[in-house]
């Protein structure tokens, strides 16, 4: 079965979606990502959504349930390199997805993670 | 049977001689329009009359025989619109034809009451019809132009500019509405895109005001950008839509908000990790600013 594969980077997990969300790999999504946080005690989980073209609500609740679970993990969940089109689609849809943060891309959103971590600075210099 | 048409056809030239000198006195608009235009246009809509009334029938003007008087009123009307004459201006030029009209008919019926009724409630009936058909082609130019003027509007009226490194600002001028906050959300993001800014500022001075609807519309905004990763500053907030703001309990909880296009100016050089700070150099006098980057 199709997976969307995890990557661990230090204490971050990287998810890039890069192919059509439906509705099972969403939730398998959820799953693996929820288990691989556990698994590697992660800080912070950064998933990619810049070749997502297509959003429906579901997805949208699913990327606020993802960040609702991280943070229970104790994890911050950033989303990054979301389309116009996207967030045009979200916002007429009612989902602000307000737990969520956002970056414009890869490279913001580990910034922002490092500064979500601030202790993670610390532990690298130390 | 009424003898109006065939009145028409044989004395247009006379009616048409009468309606010119009614005009003069009544409706001429010398600052809009030249004596020999005037004149060029009372013909040919004359002749399309006659033409018309050569069908036998001046109480239906939907036919084809009267085909030619209606594109030549519809046009006659529209070039009017455009040159600037008022409505009642445009439709008097049709109802000015009444008058030498009825004289006509009068002349033509000098000893039979009964047909002299008949053909001026006909010549009337024909005239409203006339009348109506320019008002109508006067209002739709009108309304074309009040068309294409609002998407100019709506076209210039967007602009999104990049005030800095990864700072742009979206200067609203007008109300928001939902078609206007389309336009605004869509090219806001796609700038956001572009430029790789973190920081946008929604400057609303020259909103003129402020009720539930455009705030939803200016949240919406704000929460696309949001969810690209992009901070909104709204700006120019001025005291009497603060106070509406707040009369109408809107919840802009959340939202940064500043009084002044500068001040959130510095609070996104601040945010971006840029400060600005005046050099004082050799020469006295002379103030500079300098930007640097806060790593």
């Amino acid at each position: 079965m199709e997976r969307i594969p995890i990557l661990r980077m230090g204490q971050f997990l990287l998810v890039t979606i890069q192919v059509d969300m439906h509705d099972r790999l969403a939730l398998q999504l959820q799953d693996d990502l929820t288990e691989k946080i556990s698994e590697c005690s992660s800080r912070g989980v950064l998933i990619d959504i810049s070749t997502l073209e297509i959003v429906d609500s579901f997805i949208g609740r699913m990327l606020a349930n993802i960040a609702a679970m991280a943070r229970v993990l104790d994890a911050e969940t950033v989303v990054v390199g979301m389309q116009p089109a996207v967030a045009i689609t979200l916002v007429e849809l009612g989902m602000s997805l307000s737990g969520v943060r956002t970056a414009l891309n890869v490279e913001t959103g580990m910034e922002l993670l490092y500064e979500l971590r601030g202790d993670f600075h610390s532990e690298m210099g130390g | 049977m009424s003898k109006l048409p065939e009145m028409i056809n044989k004395h247009h030239e006379e009616i048409r001689a009468d309606w010119l000198k009614q005009m003069s006195t009544a409706v001429r608009r010398a600052d809009l329009i030249s004596n020999e235009e005037l004149e060029s246009q009372s013909r040919e809509l004359m002749d399309a009359i006659a033409m018309g009334a050569r069908s036998g029938d001046v109480t239906n003007l939907d036919g084809p025989a009267w085909g030619q008087a209606r594109d030549t009123l519809s046009a006659i009307s529209a070039s009017r619109a455009k040159q600037g004459f008022s409505t009642s201006e445009t439709a008097t030029f049709v109802l000015s034809l009444k008058q030498p009209i009825f004289n006509a008919v009068r002349r033509e019926n000098p000893s039979d009451p009964a047909a002299l009724f008949e053909d001026i409630w006909k010549s009337t009936q024909l005239i409203d019809k006339l009348a109506l058909i320019t008002a109508d082609a006067f209002q739709v130019t009108r309304e074309k132009f009040i068309a294409r003027q609002q998407e100019e509007l709506m076209e210039l009226s967007t602009p999104v500019v990049k005030l800095w490194d990864g700072i742009l600002a979206l200067p609203i001028i007008g109300t928001l509405d939902s078609a206007r906050t389309q336009v605004v959300m869509e090219s806001l993001l796609q700038a956001v895109v572009q430029t790789n800014s973190r920081v946008a500022i929604i400057d609303i001075t020259g909103v003129p005001t402020v009720d539930t609807l455009v705030a939803q519309h200016l949240l919406k905004t704000i929460t696309a950008a949001r969810l690209m990763g992009a901070d909104c500053i709204i700006s120019g907030v001025r005291p009497q839509i603060a106070q509406t703001i707040v009369h109408l309990g809107i919840d802009l909880a959340g939202v940064i908000t500043k009084a002044k296009l500068s001040d959130a100016f510095a609070l996104a050089l601040q945010r971006t990790g840029q400060v600005v700070t005046r050099v004082n150099g050799d020469n006295a006098g002379s103030k500079k600013t300098l930007l640097r980057r806060e790593e």
